[in-house]
């Protein structure tokens, strides 16, 4: 992740270098020993931090605005009040790790590596898009980043498969699986429990519960809600996903169990977001207003990071809109691009079908149109 | 002293017999062997040596971390196989049957076949998925259906069909060596029947391209295109066929996607007539999709007669006997369509 520097109007031997937090415990299962609860943030990741989750955030709102002048079309899945998830994962790891979740995954697509204006023109269909144009808000991927993936589940399996071949290999990679608490209840996701632990793959199962599937809250959706536990034999963390500090030292913890042999592990965040499921969702027909509005005014991640790094002299206020700043216009050169770039050519319609391959033809609508298509 | 010099050419030429399991079994062997990257998973495969002894004995040579076995969770195990290709190996993901292919169908469609496109060629997937496809003798319903209709509709697929050894052979190297999702239909009445194996397919380099059929058999008066165990169907036919001055062109298909449309369309273009043979049910499937074809291109003005499909009964498989007998396309039910075709 590329962290801009920002330099503001008091010198930085103002500021403290780092500080140490104290953050919640984690509910363990089949462990002896929970992630650290006093943990040190530098400055300098605090600020790397702040600014990825606000160009997540401003990147997911201006998704929204797009999506609302249909300028984005199909399925939005939307990120804003989850990114102390993803970039909390990321902290926790390494790049050369991967990472695969499901759809809603712009938030991991950035950072994983993708930049806004891949992502925004993705998500408008453009040939600039980090897929061409090709795949559209579900499915962009990156390296180590297997997407972006539609079929609720799908990508656990995928996860494991992908953690398989770091052992496979011998190069001390691990591969992290994300699902939702709609996702839990699959049955496929049991299957990989049993051979990532049969195997020991090094894998990290995280579910991001959000507390719906859609429009069913877990207590509707599951017998047990303790998804740090489903995974029975494998060892699960339950960890405050509104806080980046909790994310982080959770997934350190996860990443030196399977990095040392011991198999997979489990770890259930539990986060929040702000909109619906989708853009077509309103999300108040089956939670109350209230309640979003609880969650932004007492467990928001990015205040939270604000008021730590604040309170601790560890940045400016100018300093932290500075950052709101740039990252806006980031967002708006981003929308700019993927508003104006135009869209694939047609010549590309049928190109992408087989990898390594001598160019084919493919049957247009009617048997008279022979497409081409190259790899 | 000139027998023993006609014999010695004999064995140059021809070498022993070899089973279509064992052509299967050499061919992973090989490719193992090649690329440290190949690997074999499925249940059984590893200690059972194979459900069908396909795989026998590459446990034993490769060990536990190139050849897998796995717990029954085709959903699972498939997906993960899917994994491995995305993250750099080249997984060969064995179903005991297609039948069981179902359960982890999802995965074979939207996480193997359409990535590479959606991906824009971000991600391949260099995967092959094998097993038995189609009726086996007495399996009953939920163990027969064939496959082939279903995944060869599905761009970003090769689909597979092999009839003989050095078809097993050859084109399970090219699927393993693909860089694209290869599901390999094999049948399992044909594991056991040897054929003769041709000089060239000794060597480990031997590979048969995908996309393209087989004349078996030349002919002038029609056309017969079939694929997998119904080619010997077709030859069987046609010798019958002959002794009545009906001379058949047997077209072994080899690969149902992409169809060697080409290929069908000079033999018919050379023959006038048309029947395909399948095990497969007739509605969607293989023979319907060539008659389509050739409706569409230059061979169609060369037919003399409309073109006809022989297929399995448009049924579940019925367990017994007399039943499953009468399922399946019969010798006697090619030569019927053949002289109906040609009306005589």
């Amino acid at each position: 992740m590329v962290a801009a520097a920002v330099v503001s109007a008091r010198t930085y031997a103002d500021f403290t270098t780092e500080a140490t937090f104290e953050i919640k415990k984690c509910d363990i299962h089949k462990l002896d020993e929970a992630p650290a609860t006093q943990v040190v943030m530098t400055r300098e990741e605090g600020l790397q931090y702040y600014r990825t989750m606000q160009t997540i955030r401003r990147m997911e709102l201006k998704a929204d605005q797009l999506y609302k002048q249909k300028i984005i079309r199909g399925f939005c899945h939307l990120y804003d009040g989850q990114e102390a998830c993803a970039v909390g994962i990321e902290a926790g790891i390494n790049l050369t790790d991967h990472l695969i979740t499901a759809y809603r995954a712009h938030g991991y697509t950035y950072t994983r590596g993708g930049t806004v204006k891949e992502i925004m023109a993705e998500l408008t269909g453009r040939r600039g898009g980090i897929a061409k144009g090709k795949g559209g808000s579900m499915h962009m991927y990156t390296k180590h980043f297997y997407g972006g993936n539609g079929i609720v589940g799908a990508q656990v399996p995928l996860g494991a498969g992908v953690a398989l071949a770091c052992k496979y290999l011998g190069n001390n990679e691990l591969c992290v699986s994300l699902y939702g608490d709609g996702a839990a209840n699959q049955g496929q996701i049991f299957e990989t429990y049993n051979m990532a632990a049969l195997w020991k793959l090094p894998a990290i199962f995280i579910c991001e519960n959000n507390r719906y599937g859609m429009g069913t809250s877990v207590e509707r959706a599951a017998a047990s809600t303790d998804y740090y536990k489903r995974g029975d034999f494998i060892p699960g963390l339950r960890v405050d996903g509104m806080d980046v500090l909790c994310v982080r030292e959770a997934t350190k913890f996860a990443a030196d169990h399977c990095r040392s042999g011991k198999g997979p592990m489990l770890m259930e965040l539990q986060t929040y977001r702000y909109h619906g499921h989708s853009m077509s969702d309103p999300g108040v027909s089956y939670r109350t207003r209230e309640e979003i509005q609880e969650v932004r005014g007492k467990s928001d991640p990015i205040s939270m990071l604000k008021d730590r790094m604040l309170s601790n002299n560890m940045a400016s206020i100018e300093e932290l809109k500075e950052i709101d700043v740039a990252v806006r216009k980031e967002i708006e050169d981003a929308a700019q691009f993927a508003t104006t770039d135009p869209e694939p050519p047609l010549e590309e319609l049928c190109n992408h079908i087989f990898y390594n391959n001598p160019a084919l033809e493919v049957r247009g609508t009617n048997p008279w149109t022979k497409l081409k298509s190259v790899s | 002293r000139l027998k023993n010099i006609v014999l010695g050419w004999n064995d140059l030429l021809c070498s022993k017999p070899m089973m279509v399991r064992d052509a299967l079994n050499q061919a992973m062997d090989e490719e193992l062997e090649r690329d440290e990257r190949v690997f074999l998973l499925g249940e059984e495969v590893a200690q059972y040596d194979g459900a069908y002894k396909v795989s026998r004995g590459l446990w034993k040579k490769y060990g536990d971390k190139r050849i897998i076995d796995t717990p029954i969770t085709e959903m699972g195990f498939a997906g993960i196989a899917v994994g491995a290709a995305m993250a750099g190996l080249r997984p060969i993901c064995e179903f005991m049957t297609f039948n069981f292919s179902m359960q982890a169908i999802d995965q074979i469609i939207n996480s193997a076949a359409k990535t590479y496109y959606m991906s824009a060629g971000f991600q391949a997937v260099p995967i092959v998925f094998r097993g038995p496809n189609g009726a086996s003798a007495g399996v009953a319903a939920q163990h027969s259906q064939c496959f082939a209709a279903w995944y060869a509709h599905c761009p970003g697929l090769k689909v597979v069909s092999p009839w003989n050894a050095e078809d097993a052979k050859g084109l399970l190297k090219s699927a393993i060596r693909d860089d694209n999702p290869v599901v390999f239909l094999e049948n399992e009445l044909m594991y056991g029947v040897p054929f003769e194996m041709s000089e060239e397919s000794q060597s480990k380099d031997f590979t048969i391209p995908i996309g393209k059929a087989k004349v078996e058999r030349q002919g002038t008066h029609v056309s017969l295109v079939s694929h997998s165990r119904y080619v010997s169907h077709c030859l069987d036919a046609a010798v019958v066929l002959a002794k009545e001055g009906i001379e058949c062109e047997v077209i072994n298909l080899r690969t149902i996607r992409p169809l060697d449309v080409e290929c069908i369309e000079t033999s018919v273009m050379k023959t006038n007539h048309l029947v395909t043979v399948e095990g497969g049910w007739p509605q969607f499937g293989v023979g319907a999709e060539i008659c389509a074809r050739i409706m569409e291109g230059p061979a169609f003005n060369y037919l003399d007669a409309p073109a006809t499909r022989v297929t399995g009964v448009d049924i579940p498989m019925p367990y017994a006997k007399i039943l499953e007998d009468n399922s399946l396309p019969q010798i006697k039910d090619i030569i019927f369509s053949v002289k109906k075709t040609l009306n005589v």
